[in-house]
C-alpha cells in the first residue's frame, strides 16, 4: 500500500491586502496540476464515510477518481448527477463539518480538500461547457403544473428535478432577480454572481419559467395560485426577515441589518456608486454584532468598501463563532478586529440622529446552554465605549411572515418557521410543500437543496398519484 | 419589462404614468405601492399606487422630479419600458364606513389620496377634502379631487388660487366648526403630516398618516424603512404605510430620510453631468 499522503493542497488565494481593496474573488481555485494532486491523495477507502457527510450523498470517491483518471467529463456527470449546484457547494459549503470531517484522512487532520475539488469540476464544466456533450432527453411532459415560490437553493434544485420528471414549473421570486440569499447575501468575494447567474439560467434552460418582481402573497396567495391551473406549490422563500437587538438607540443613523448593508452591496450594487444608483454608507469605523457567516461577510465588505477598522462584536469567543473556520481566518487576515466577549449595552447618537458610539458589556462564558455551547454571561460594571459611525446587526434572521399571513392553514412554530415533514417536505396544508431556510431557520446552502430535492420526489410521487 | 402605456405631465415637475402590469392592478387596493426601477443601475424607489384599472390591466403612479431616479423616471415616454414594477406592497387604508372624513393631500399626494377619497366616499362616508400647493402652477387634479368629494378646499402657500395659506388651517376650522369629524387622512411631505397630526391631536380625531422613509425591497426584508410608532419599531412597507399621526415619532423619520443627503447630492450631479438633459 502507498504511503499516505498528509499534505492537502494549499487554496490559492489573493493577498490579503491586496483583497480587502477589492470585491474580487478570494480564493482563486486550484490549477490542473494542484487538483490532480489533491484528487491523487484519495484513498478510495471502501467504506466511503465521505458520502455519508454529504447531505445530498455526492458520489465523492468517484468523482475523485475520474479527476485522477482525467476525465473531467465524467467527474461533471458524477457530480451534477447528486448536485445541481456544484459552483456553488464548492465554495460555500461547510465542508469542514461535513464531507471533509468525515473523511478517512480527517483523523491525521489532512481531509482530502473536498470542496476545493468540487469547485475545480465545476469551473472546468463552466469553462468547457460546449465541449461535453449533454444528451438531454426531453422528458415526456405530466401535463402536470407546480409553482415553486422563491429562487434560493432549495427552490432552484426543487424546480430543476420537477422539469426534468416532465412537469411544468414556474418560479415566482419576489426581488428584480433569481439566486436568494446567494445573489443577494453573499458577497462576489465569496461567491461571484456569474456563477450564481450561470445555474440560474441553467434552470431556466431546462423549460422553467421565471417570473421576478412577484411577492407572493401580494400579487397571488398560495391558495389562489392552486386555484389557477397549479396543481402543487413548494414554498422555498427562505428566512429574510432580520432580527435586531431591541437596545436603545438602534434606529440611528448609520445602523443597518446585515440583509440591508448586503442587499446594497450585491444585489444593488453599492460599491459601484455612483454608477450603480444605490448608495450605502461605508463608514470609518464600523461594528458588526454577530459571529456568523453573515457577521464575517458584511465585516469584510464594509473594509473593501474602505472603512479604516472593522470591529466583530461577539458574545461569546472565538471557538463559539459560528461562521465557517475559513471565513474567520480570511477576515483576521484581511485586518478586521475581533471584540469577543463582548455584548451592546446600548447605541449612542448624536444631534443629527448619528450613531457615534455603542456601549457595550464584557462577557464571560458559564455553564452549557441548550445550544451545547458556553453561555456568556454579563459582567456587571464592565460597560465600555467603542467609538463607531456605522453599525451592522447581524443577529440573524426568521421567515418573513408574508407567506403564513396570508396562507391559511399552514402550520408555523413561535420562531415562524414553516411546519413540514423532514423527509418530504409536506406541510400539513394540502398540496403544499416547504423546504429550505423557511422550514429550518437559516441554515445552510446544501440543506436548503437537500430539502428541495426530497420535496421534489414527493410531489412528484403525489402528481404521478393522482 | 413594464410598458408605459400613457404619460401625462401634470405641472412641469409633476408626472403621470400608466403602466402596463395586470397582476398588480388585479390586486391593487387604496393606500398601496409599488417598487420600480428603472434600469438595470438604478435605485429601487416606493411610489404610491394612484389608480389602477383592471381590465385594461394597468397602474397609474404620479411621482414629483426630486432626484437622480425621479429626474431619469420624468425622461421616460408611453411607449417605452421600465425594468422593474413590483406591488402591490404594503397594508392597504383602512375603509370603512366612519362618518365625516378628511382627507389632506399636499403636491403630488392629490392624487395618492384619490384612491382613499373615492373608497371612504363609495363607503357613505362623507368625505371633505384639502388639497394644498405652493402655488397656481402646481395645482392639478381639482375637478378630479372635487368629483369624489362632498365638499373640496383648495389652499396656495402665496394665495395665488384657492384659500392663501397652509391645509393645516382649514384643517383646524373644521374640526373647531359644529360638524363632527371622525377621521383624518392626512398625505403630502412629512412635514405636512406632521402638522396635520399636531392640529388634530388636540381634537383627539384619529388621524391616519401615510409613512414615507426610505425603502430598497419593499417586502419587510432589510428594515431599511423603520419608523417608531407609539414606542414600537415598525417596517413601514409592511407593517404600513399607513400609521396613527398621533403615536408617529417624526423626529427620526426625518432625521431617516437624511441618512443618504450628500450621497444623492453627488449621485445628482454626476447624473446631470453626464447624461442630464438641462432643461
Ligand atoms: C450573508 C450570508 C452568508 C451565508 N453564507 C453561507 C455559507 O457560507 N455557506 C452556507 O452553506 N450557507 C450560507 N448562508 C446561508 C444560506 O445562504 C441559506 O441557508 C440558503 O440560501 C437558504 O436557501 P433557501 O432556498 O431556503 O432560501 P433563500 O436563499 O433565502 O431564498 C429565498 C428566496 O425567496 C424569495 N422570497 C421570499 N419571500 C417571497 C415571496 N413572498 N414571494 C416570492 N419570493 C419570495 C426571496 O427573495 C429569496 O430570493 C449564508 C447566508 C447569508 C445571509
Ligand atoms: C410608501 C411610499 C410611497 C411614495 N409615494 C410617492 C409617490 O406616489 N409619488 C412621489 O413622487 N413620491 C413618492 N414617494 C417618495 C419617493 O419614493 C421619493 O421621492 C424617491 O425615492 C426619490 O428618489 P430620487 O432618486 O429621485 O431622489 P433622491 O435624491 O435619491 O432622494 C430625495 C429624497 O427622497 C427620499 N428617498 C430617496 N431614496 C428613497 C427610497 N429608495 N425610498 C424612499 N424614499 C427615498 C429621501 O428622503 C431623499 O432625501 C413615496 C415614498 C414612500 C416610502
Ligand atoms: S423596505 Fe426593506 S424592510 Fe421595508
Amino acid at each position: 500500500m502507498p504511503k499516505l499522503n498528509l499534505n492537502r493542497e494549499p487554496m490559492p488565494r489573493q493577498a490579503p491586502k491586496l483583497r480587502g481593496k477589492n470585491f474580487n474573488e478570494v480564493a482563486l481555485g486550484y490549477s490542473a496540476e494542484q487538483a490532480l494532486a489533491e484528487a491523487s491523495r484519495c484513498i478510495q477507502c471502501p467504506k466511503r464515510p465521505c458520502m455519508d457527510g454529504c447531505p445530498v450523498e455526492v458520489d465523492i470517491p468517484d468523482f475523485i477518481k475520474a479527476i485522477r483518471d482525467g476525465d473531467m467529463p465524467e467527474a461533471v456527470r458524477i457530480l451534477k448527477s447528486k448536485n445541481s449546484l456544484p459552483g456553488i457547494c464548492g465554495r460555500v459549503c461547510p465542508q469542514e463539518s461535513q464531507c471533509e470531517a468525515a473523511c478517512s484522512l480527517a483523523k491525521k487532520e489532512a481531509p482530502i480538500a473536498i470542496g476545493r475539488l468540487e469547485r475545480y469540476v465545476a469551473d472546468w464544466e463552466r469553462a468547457n461547457r460546449q465541449s461535453i456533450d449533454s444528451p438531454v432527453v426531453p422528458p415526456t411532459p405530466t401535463g402536470k403544473r407546480v409553482a415553486v415560490v422563491g429562487s434560493g437553493p432549495a427552490s432552484l434544485t426543487a424546480a430543476a428535478d420537477l422539469v426534468k420528471l416532465g412537469h411544468g414549473v414556474t418560479l415566482f421570486e419576489a426581488l428584480h432577480v433569481a439566486g436568494g440569499v446567494l445573489m443577494y447575501g453573499i458577497p462576489e468575494f465569496r461567491l461571484p454572481k456569474d456563477i450564481v447567474q450561470t445555474e440560474v439560467d441553467y434552470v431556466t434552460s431546462l423549460g422553467v419559467e421565471l417570473q421576478l418582481d412577484s411577492v407572493v402573497g401580494k400579487v397571488m396567495t398560495i391558495d389562489e395560485l392552486l386555484n389557477n391551473g397549479y396543481h402543487a406549490v413548494f414554498l422555498g422563500t427562505g428566512a429574510g426577515l432580520p432580527m435586531f437587538l431591541n437596545i436603545p438607540g438602534e434606529n440611528l443613523n448609520g445602523i443597518y441589518s446585515a440583509n440591508e448593508f448586503l442587499t446594497r452591496v450585491n444585489l444593488m450594487k453599492a460599491y459601484r456608486f455612483p454608477e450603480y444608483d444605490t448608495p450605502v454608507k461605508v463608514g470609518r469605523k464600523v461594528a458588526v454584532i454577530g459571529g456568523g457567516n453573515v457577521a464575517m461577510d458584511s465585516a469584510r465588505c464594509a473594509l473593501r468598501l474602505g472603512a479604516e477598522e472593522v470591529y466583530i462584536v461577539y458574545r461569546r469567543s472565538e471557538v463559539e463563532l459560528p461562521a465557517r473556520r475559513e471565513e474567520v481566518e480570511n477576515a483576521m487576515e484581511e485586518g478586521i478586529y475581533f471584540k469577543l466577549l463582548t455584548n451592546p449595552k446600548q447605541m449612542l447618537g448624536n444631534e443629527q440622529n448619528w450613531v457615534v458610539g455603542m456601549e457595550c458589556f464584557k462577557m464571560e462564558l458559564g455553564e452549557p446552554d441548550a445550544s451545547g455551547r458556553r453561555r456568556p454571561i454579563t459582567i456587571p460594571g464592565s460597560e465600555f465605549i467603542i467609538d463607531v459611525d456605522v453599525v451592522i446587526v447581524a443577529l440573524g434572521t426568521t421567515p418573513n411572515p408574508l407567506i403564513a399571513q396570508t396562507t391559511p392553514s399552514l402550520e408555523t412554530t413561535r420562531r415562524g418557521t414553516v411546519v413540514a415533514d423532514e423527509a418530504t417536505g409536506k406541510t400539513v396544508k394540502d398540496k403544499v410543500w416547504a423546504g429550505g431556510d423557511i422550514v429550518t431557520g437559516a441554515a445552510t446552502v446544501i440543506s436548503a437543496m437537500g430539502a428541495g430535492r426530497r420535496a421534489a420526489t414527493s410531489i412528484d410521487e403525489y402528481l404521478r398519484g393522482q | 419589462m413594464y410598458k408605459i402605456l400613457l404619460r401625462q405631465d401634470l405641472v412641469p415637475n409633476i408626472h403621470l404614468f400608466k403602466v402596463a402590469a395586470p397582476v398588480v392592478a388585479k390586486k391593487a387596493q387604496p393606500g398601496q405601492f409599488v417598487v420600480i426601477r428603472i434600469d438595470e443601475k438604478g435605485e429601487r424607489i416606493p411610489l404610491t399606487i394612484a389608480d389602477w384599472d383592471k381590465k385594461e390591466g394597468s397602474v397609474t403612479i404620479v411621482f414629483m422630479e426630486v432626484g437622480t431616479t425621479t429626474h431619469r423616471l420624468a425622461l421616460v415616454e408611453a411607449g417605452d419600458f421600465i425594468t422593474d414594477f413590483i406591488g402591490p406592497l404594503g397594508l392597504p387604508t383602512h375603509i370603512d364606513k366612519l362618518g365625516s372624513v378628511v382627507c389632506v393631500a399636499g403636491g403630488f399626494a392629490v392624487a395618492t389620496i384619490m384612491p382613499i377619497a373615492r373608497a371612504m366616499k363609495e363607503k357613505g362616508n362623507k368625505v371633505i377634502s384639502i388639497m394644498g400647493a405652493r402655488n397656481k402652477n402646481l395645482i392639478f387634479w381639482e375637478d378630479e379631487l372635487r368629483s369624489v368629494s362632498n365638499q373640496l378646499i383648495v389652499t396656495t402657500d402665496d394665495g395665488s388660487y384657492g384659500r392663501k395659506g397652509l391645509v393645516t388651517e382649514p384643517l383646524k376650522e373644521l374640526l373647531e366648526g359644529s360638524e363632527r369629524i371622525d377621521r383624518v387622512i392626512a398625505i403630502g411631505p412629512s412635514v405636512m403630516m406632521k402638522f396635520c397630526a399636531l392640529t388634530t391631536e388636540p381634537f383627539g380625531v384619529k388621524t391616519i398618516v401615510s409613512l414615507n422613509p426610505i425603502m430598497v425591497d419593499g417586502t419587510g426584508m432589510c428594515g431599511c424603512c423603520r419608523v417608531s410608532v407609539g414606542g414600537a419599531t415598525k417596517f413601514a412597507c409592511v407593517d404600513g404605510p399607513d400609521f396613527d399621526g398621533h403615536q408617529v415619532d417624526w423626529d427620526l423619520l426625518f432625521a431617516r430620510q437624511r441618512i443618504y443627503i450628500d450621497e444623492e447630492k453627488r449621485s445628482f450631479e454626476q447624473w446631470q453631468s453626464q447624461d442630464g438633459v438641462s432643461s
